[in-house]
């Protein structure tokens, strides 16, 4: 049963993904990448990392996903407004996005070996306890507590940011 | 996993879906009813005995008026938002603890759909997707007035999710576990959350009102400024599933407050009155929906009796009130803990 799951999963999430960027509207860009997020997901619980599903769809398709409809209705893009890219950046940008790929296949790959080096798995079957949320925890709080802190003074210094540039003036700017 | 287990668990989710179906129409009868109790009137009466029937009068009419989707607006998305709307609140009732266990023929058979491990965070991810339906009902229509509804529901829905989350924290840190059934079961008889909790109760039971979008934070739907806020171009019964998700949210979030602060099925001196497991079960489900009824009435007392808030009042309170307050909490919660450990 699990393998066709994860086939329409595995359809489904790059069918939408590939809807993402082939919408005419942006809207219905932002709404495939929610349903890309939603597949996703289902391929976290095929893993038995619940935790790990329901936060992605919290953060991701709640959160900051709603964030970015907001701010595609609030400007109503559409096609004769928007600038005509030429085919150089179109190239650059293939390449760059080529490029994070690469770099992230090398970091996961990298990933398998440092989880396999810390014993929590042999790196060839699959420990379908790791994703429940007191394992989560207790790896992040001890294997991974560097990683974790760190990524949340990364939070923290972008949130303090976020603040300072949304501050308003002492003086009110003339229009 | 065996058939009868399974025949079993779709029986109780469809009864569950009638049962929150059929609360959500019936609050539509007491919100009138109350209403005209506040306000010194008799309310709806002319539909069978003291209008009992009115809901389904109210729904006939809702499925006979004219359908209509306006010619500038998206079609297809006009149509999904309603759904959606629908959809999210219908589906969180999954992982809500109705009652104990009955044992039948030797079979126990838990009264919750689903007990996983993330119970209250499956509600908040279902939440968190309710705006969707909001949202995109409101951009669909092409109308300003339901953009601008659809705008406020959005950030309010999302100010108020924050401080929802972090006033559950120190539930979370004092029972060791985020699945209800647990957090049910640690509030035996009298322990109830919200008496050691009294302020994560109150911002949650606020983040609720905020949530569900009822007075005083009924702002995406404001009829002096908005029209109708986001559902301005619905008619017929897509209107009609707008304001019925409204009803089941109000069900939902009334139950899981039950639940994590009241103790849900627990009441006092159950267990000394020498009942058999599958009554006092029974009677624990009575009990929860008592809870669950009055908090309902709550969510009607405040409507009638509080005026609406200004949006910036909201947003203030949301995020210079609620979500300080919430981090205090956790951080005394901790302290005692750690004082109480050592």
């Amino acid at each position: 049963m699990a393998p066709y799951f994860f086939y329409f999963l595995a359809f489904l999430a790059i069918f939408s993904a590939l809807m993402v960027v082939f919408s005419k509207n942006p809207v219905y860009s932002v709404l495939f990448l929610v349903m890309t997020f939603f597949a996703i997901a289902g391929q976290y619980i095929l893993l038995n990392a619940q935790f790990l599903a329901v936060v992605h769809i919290i953060v991701y398709a709640g959160a900051i996903m709603v964030l970015f409809l907001f701010v595609v209705m609030l400007l109503n893009l559409n096609k004769e407004l928007e600038p005509h890219k030429s085919s150089l950046l179109k190239l650059a940008g293939v390449i760059a996005s080529g490029i994070l790929m690469l770099t992230l296949i090398g970091t996961f790959r990298g990933a398998t070996e440092q989880v396999v080096g810390a014993g929590l798995s042999d790196g060839l079957t699959y420990n379908n306890q790791v994703g429940l949320v007191k394992n989560l925890g207790k790896v992040l709080f001890s294997d991974f507590l560097l990683p974790f802190e760190l990524s949340s003074i990364l939070f923290l210094s972008a949130m303090v940011g976020a603040v300072m540039l949304g501050k308003r003036d002492k003086e009110p700017i003339e229009l | 996993m065996d058939i009868t287990i399974l025949i079993y668990q779709a029986i109780l989710v469809v009864f569950i879906f009638s049962v929150s179906l059929f609360v959500a129409m019936y609050s539509t009868y007491a919100e009138r009813k109350v209403a005209a109790f506040m306000q010194d009137r008799i309310g709806p009466d002319r539909a069978g005995p003291f209008g009992i029937l009115q809901p389904l009068a109210d729904g006939v009419k809702m499925f006979m008026k004219e359908e209509f989707i306006p010619n500038p607006s998206d079609k297809f998305l006009f149509v999904v938002g309603p759904c959606v709307a629908m959809f999210t609140a219908c589906i969180s009732s999954a992982v809500i603890p109705w009652g104990d266990s009955l044992s039948i023929n030797g079979h126990i058979l838990s009264l919750q759909v689903a007990d996983i491990n993330i119970g209250i965070l499956y509600v908040f991810g279902v939440v968190s997707m309710g705006v969707y339906g909001i949202m995109i009902g409101g951009w669909a229509s092409n109308n300003k007035y339901s953009m601008i509804g659809a705008i406020r529901a959005s950030s309010q829905l999302i100010s108020y999710e924050i401080s929802m989350g972090l006033a559950l924290i120190p539930i979370v840190m004092m029972s060791g576990s985020i699945s209800l059934k647990t957090i049910v079961e640690q509030q035996q008889g009298i322990h109830w959350n919200v008496f050691v909790q009294p302020l994560s109760f109150l911002i949650f039971l606020i983040c609720a009102f905020a949530e569900t979008n009822r007075t005083p934070f009924d702002l995406p739907e404001c009829e002096t400024e908005l029209i109708g806020g986001f559902h301005t171009e619905y008619s017929s019964m897509k209107l009609g599933f707008y304001l019925f998700a409204e009803y089941i949210n109000m069900f939902v979030s009334s139950a899981v407050m039950a639940a994590l602060y009241f103790g849900g099925y627990n009441f006092p001196f159950i267990h000394s009155l020498g009942l058999s497991h599958n009554a006092v079960t029974l009677l624990g489900v009575g009990f929860f929906f008592a809870k669950i009824f009055a908090f309902i009435f709550f969510f009607m007392w405040v409507r009638w009796t509080i005026p609406r808030f200004r949006y910036d009042q909201l947003m203030k309170l949301g995020w210079k009130i609620l979500i300080p307050l919430a981090i205090l909490n956790i951080l005394i919660t901790g302290a005692l803990m750690m004082i109480k450990a050592s």
